[in-house]
């Protein structure tokens, strides 16, 4: 077990922004932080940090607080980059990993394999506010993991970029945490969850509502999907008792339904009514969760 | 390295390599280089040692003698023998820089007509009078049969001393010296309190609002970082004010026959040590209780465009306590002077003018002192926490209820 959140709350004034979480992040994990705007994501990582005091509650990283002592084994990218503009990467990044704990040259090194491995090593020496969006937040990024922190946090990372440097960015990620480090997320998009986290937490209005592993919480969702491509009209499933949702589709349509059992008697009910060229029972997805939990659509 | 040195030194070498930093040396520089050789600059424009000015001698043998006496003087004279009309179209069209008509009056004493196309140059003017007050008293004494060293006598001035019957008060020369030094602290502590205060906030308020303080503030701790930036800032100023001081000593000297006397009229040629400790005493502590706040305003605004707004009062602060200890320098033993030294804004400016220019009672020092590290103490704890949530907090106007909402930030409630 490595980071322990207990029954931590914070309250602005009257507002509560975050209400009696308690996490277990355990080490060498990817864990997903999911909400809407406002939902406690960000206020939740300050308090990790130290940045905020919480209300009440306990937060400990194997057992002991986490205070300013630990921060050279801390990496963090805030949802809100920022970075030096008038400054050269170079500078910047050296400066940023020294005050993670680092030395110069053991920072200039490491800063170097980075840029390679971004595909940018002519950034070294050039100003912050001359590169991109996307690139500057490749820079940022290497700002939060240059020191190898045991414990990373990430706010919105892949926000703003495009598809290939998402992948290059995940890509870091998968190998940072198969190389010992804990990584919590937060993230708009579901896929990036689903497909990096093996535990997750939805939070709604600082209220934790979905948590636990990925296949725990799909399968205690009791709901699945069903896909069915058919020559014939299905409309008539609309009203099959145990369907939840059925959403039209071009070649047929997608099904929610209530339990798996509900599958094998639509599969008798269409069956000899046309011609079936696909009838596929699928997990849910997080989406599908996420909007039942929070209800409302997100994205 | 430590964080905080790691900060401090970032502070210092990054604001070093500014074009700001170059600009606001060179132009002071050019500025002290100006003021240093202010009176031959003065010189070369007006030419000066050019003057020739024309005289008309009507009496007999007055220009003779005239001529002796200004033999050292940086004008020179002509005797003309033209009518007074011609010499004046002579003066009209710039021949000569003055005309000066001698005669005597009934007593065989002289008087005298100075013309010129204009009289605003009153050194020159004052200068020929005084040349030609002197010839007259030469042949009024003369006549009296006075010998030369007997006037010697009656000119020279009144042996005067000044000495004052309290113990406590300094002598003369003291108070000469003291305040040279007094007056070149004060400006030394406005101008570093004006400039480096206005530095501190708005480098707090860039790194804020360009969002890279919350990675700043998750590596070490508000409270660290605020104090390594008040100090790399005042290690720039160090820098600053000693390139100042080396150049300025350095243009003092080279011209030390031409100068020295100011130097000795504003006491700087023998400073007294404990005055000189008093003043970096005060300094450092008018300094970091100015930091201090101004760290703490930069910390509330969220864009740089803001800072000016938020540190006006800060700039009334030190405005007002410069003008009360310029008016102290006159009177310094003065019942505002006495109370306003006791206010911790204005204790390094009032108390210092007080030790410099009184003998003040050592608890009274000690009592100001203690004053200020109390309030310096007393802001660095609030600073810190308004800096602390300040730094997370943005919003879109800034004003100062914008402290209490960082201040809650930083509470547990």
């Amino acid at each position: 077990m490595s980071l322990l959140l207990k029954n931590v709350t914070k309250r602005f004034g009257k507002h509560t922004a975050v209400n009696n979480l308690s996490l277990a992040i355990p080490e060498n994990e990817m864990f997903g932080f999911l909400g809407g705007n406002g939902a406690g994501k960000t206020t939740t990582f300050r308090m990790i940090l130290g940045l905020l005091d919480r209300s009440s509650g306990e937060i400990t990283w194997n057992g002991e607080a986490i205070d300013y002592e630990k921060s050279n084994i801390i990496g963090y990218l805030p949802e809100e980059r920022g970075l030096y503009p008038k400054l050269k990467v170079k500078e910047q990044i050296v400066y940023l990993a020294r005050l993670r704990g680092m030395g110069k040259r053991e920072a200039e090194t490491e800063l170097n394999k980075w840029l390679e491995r971004f595909k940018v090593p002519e950034y070294l020496n050039q100003k912050v506010e001359e590169l991109s969006k996307g690139n500057q937040q490749k820079i940022q990024f290497i700002s939060a993991v240059i020191h190898k922190p045991k414990l990373l946090i990430l706010d919105e990372p892949f926000s703003g970029l495009d598809p290939i440097n998402v992948e290059m960015l995940k890509e870091a990620v998968i190998d940072l945490k198969n190389n010992g480090t804990s990584i919590v997320f937060s993230s708009h998009r579901m896929e990036h969850v689903e497909e990096l986290c093996e535990h997750l937490c939805i939070l709604q209005k600082g209220n934790p509502v979905v948590q636990g592993s990925l296949r725990e919480i799909k399968r205690s969702f009791g709901k699945k999907n069903l896909v069915i491509h058919a020559d014939m009209s299905l409309d008539f499933l609309k009203d099959f008792p145990g369907v939840v949702l059925y959403k039209q589709t071009s070649e047929g349509c997608v099904l929610q339904i209530s339990s798996e059992e509900v599958s094998q008697e639509i599969l008798t009910r269409i069956q000899g009514k046309g011609f079936i060229r696909k009838f596929d029972l699928v997990e849910p997805s997080l989406n599908d969760i996420f909007i039942e939990k929070v209800g409302a659509a997100y994205e | 390295m430590n964080k905080f040195w790691i900060i401090a030194s970032h502070t210092y070498l990054s604001r070093l390599k500014t074009k700001m930093f170059y600009i606001s040396t060179i132009l002071v520089l050019a500025f002290i280089m100006l003021m240093a050789n202010f009176d031959s600059i003065i010189e070369s424009f007006s030419g000066e040692g050019e003057h020739e000015i024309a005289v008309i001698d009507e009496s007999e043998g007055l220009y003779d003698t005239l001529e002796s006496s200004v033999a050292d003087k940086d004008w020179e004279i002509t005797q003309l023998t033209s009518s007074i009309e011609d010499a004046k179209q002579a003066v009209i069209n710039e021949e000569y820089s003055a005309l000066v008509t001698l005669h005597v009056d009934e007593n065989g004493l002289p008087e005298a007509t100075f013309y010129a196309n204009n009289i605003t140059d009153s050194q020159l003017v004052s200068d020929v009078q005084q040349s030609l007050q002197q010839l007259k008293v030469r042949i009024a004494t003369e006549q009296l049969g006075i010998e030369q060293a007997q006037i010697m006598d009656i000119f020279s001035p009144i042996p005067f001393e000044k000495i004052s019957l309290d113990s406590n008060s300094k002598s003369e020369e003291e108070l000469n010296q003291a305040r040279g030094i007094v007056y070149v602290m004060l400006m030394l502590l406005y101008i570093a309190v004006l400039m480096y205060g206005n530095l501190i906030a708005t480098d707090v308020a860039t790194e804020k609002s360009s969002r890279v303080m919350e990675i700043l503030v998750s590596s070490v701790s508000p409270v660290t970082h605020m104090f390594a930036k008040i100090l790399g800032i005042a290690l720039l100023g160090m820098t600053q004010v000693a390139i100042f001081i080396l150049v300025g000593f350095a243009m003092l000297q080279s011209r030390k026959s031409e100068v020295g006397g100011m130097l000795e009229s504003f006491g700087l040629e023998n400073i007294s040590t404990t005055l000189i400790l008093y003043g970096v005493l005060f300094f450092l502590l008018g300094y970091l209780l100015y930091a201090t706040l101004a760290a703490m305003l930069g910390s509330i605004v969220s864009r740089v465009e803001e800072v000016n707004q938020v540190i006006i009062p800060m700039t009334f602060l030190i405005v007002i306590a410069f003008l009360l200890s310029m008016f102290g320098m006159g009177v310094p033993d003065s019942t505002v002077v006495t109370i306003g030294s006791y206010i911790p804004f204005f204790t390094p400016m009032l108390m210092f003018v007080r030790v410099g220019l009184l003998d003040i009672a050592m608890w009274e020092v000690l009592l100001s002192v203690g004053i200020m590290v109390a309030t310096i103490l007393l802001f660095a704890f609030i600073g810190a926490k308004v800096y602390r949530g300040g730094v997370l907090l943005y919003d879109k106007s800034t004003s100062f209820k914008d402290i209490k909402k960082a201040l809650q930030l930083t509470k547990k409630g």
